[in-house]
């Protein structure tokens, strides 16, 4: 027999959402939109997964947009996770030139400061505790 | 005056600013929250103009809002630097007013965060456009490698900013130069003590060597 539906079931199911954001789709957003979807799933008590990571210029803009959204009582920031970055990078004149420097950056982690730990980081694993709040 | 000597002089203002060597180089001093920024600041302020640059203190994000130092000339082996000093608050990508309220009133502790969180948007922007060199300052007690640390030092690196890595508070029992120096092979590491006044002397050679 069917277990009954209870009123607290009606609220969603308990849990953190994870949103996994492929290369693809970064590829194809401008800065602001990925800053916006970002921070709006943090706001939401997700964690956002990028497969690959944001360039330096858009990091500085996270962390700027990031203080511009930050309330007592509210949102107090974000947890940030990266792969260190691949030190087979080319890093020489011709690959400057080609902007081939600014996006090596591997999976990164982003979550609510407040819900998201990390517990362990090294070149190959990023483990972090992720409470409901 | 006609229109053809006014283009010629804004012309002439135009590579003269281009190839003048005169302006001070805006040196942004960076690094998180208590590594000794603004004390290093005021060391090297005091020690050239006489003046502090702002209030110390062991309590996180004392510097709110950045502050600059004008002018100040740096003169090593013959060779003299002037430099704007620019103390930045501690970037972190999080604050939490409660963190505050052990040494504070809630009133004061939630003005100190919302002023802190509008500092850090102010240094991470000027990073962007308004500053010519950094000085990266990290506290050699603490562990180097942080995901902000990484992360500024990446930004830094990819707006080719020339970057000295300061490892200050040497004179702590548990300080680690070494683990500075391991972490960021890449960059120059000069130790010191801004609290003490140690090793400045190689600290200004380095500041004319690299932003002169």
């Amino acid at each position: 027999m069917p277990k009954a539906t209870n009123a607290d079931d009606l609220d969603g199911p308990d849990g953190v959402q994870i949103d996994l954001i492929s290369g693809e789709r970064m590829e194809r957003m401008a800065t602001t939109e990925k800053i916006r979807m970002i921070l709006d799933g943090v706001h939401d008590g997700n964690i956002v997964i990028l497969e690959e990571g944001l360039t330096p210029d858009e990091e500085s803009k996270l962390i700027e947009m990031t203080m511009a959204e930050i309330s007592p009582d509210g949102f107090n920031g974000i947890e940030i996770e990266t792969y260190p970055k691949s030190e087979t990078r080319d890093s020489s004149l011709l690959g400057r030139i080609m902007g081939s420097n600014e996006s090596t950056a591997k999976l990164t982690v982003i979550g609510p400061a407040n819900q998201i730990e990390t517990l362990h980081k090294d070149e190959t694993l990023i483990s972090a505790l992720v409470s409901r709040n | 005056m006609g229109l053809l000597t006014e283009l010629k002089d804004s012309i002439s203002r135009v590579t003269d600013r281009l190839f003048t060597d005169e302006e001070p180089k805006r040196i942004g001093i960076y690094g998180p929250p208590n590594a000794g920024k603004t004390t290093l600041a005021n060391r090297i302020a005091r020690d050239w103009t006489g003046d502090a640059v702002g209030t110390e203190s062991h309590v996180p994000h004392e510097t709110r809002r950045a502050r600059r130092k004008e002018g100040v000339e740096i003169e090593r082996n013959g060779k003299s630097v002037s430099i704007d000093i620019v103390d930045t608050p501690g970037v972190t990508t999080k604050v939490d007013y409660e963190e505050f309220t052990d040494e504070m009133e809630e009133e004061d502790a939630i003005r100190r965060s919302r002023e802190a969180t509008e500092g850090v948007a102010e240094a991470m922007h000027w990073l962007r456009e308004d500053v010519d060199g950094v000085i990266y300052v990290l506290d050699s007690a603490e562990d180097p490698i942080t995901q902000v640390n990484t992360m500024l030092i990446g930004i830094i690196e990819s707006r080719d900013l020339p970057v000295l890595i300061f490892a200050n508070k040497i004179d702590l029992e548990e300080s680690s130069v070494k683990r500075i120096e391991d972490a960021f092979p890449q960059h120059k590491t000069v130790s010191l003590s801004a609290k003490e006044g140690e090793n400045m002397d190689e600290v200004y050679d380095n500041i004319a060597q690299y932003f002169g």
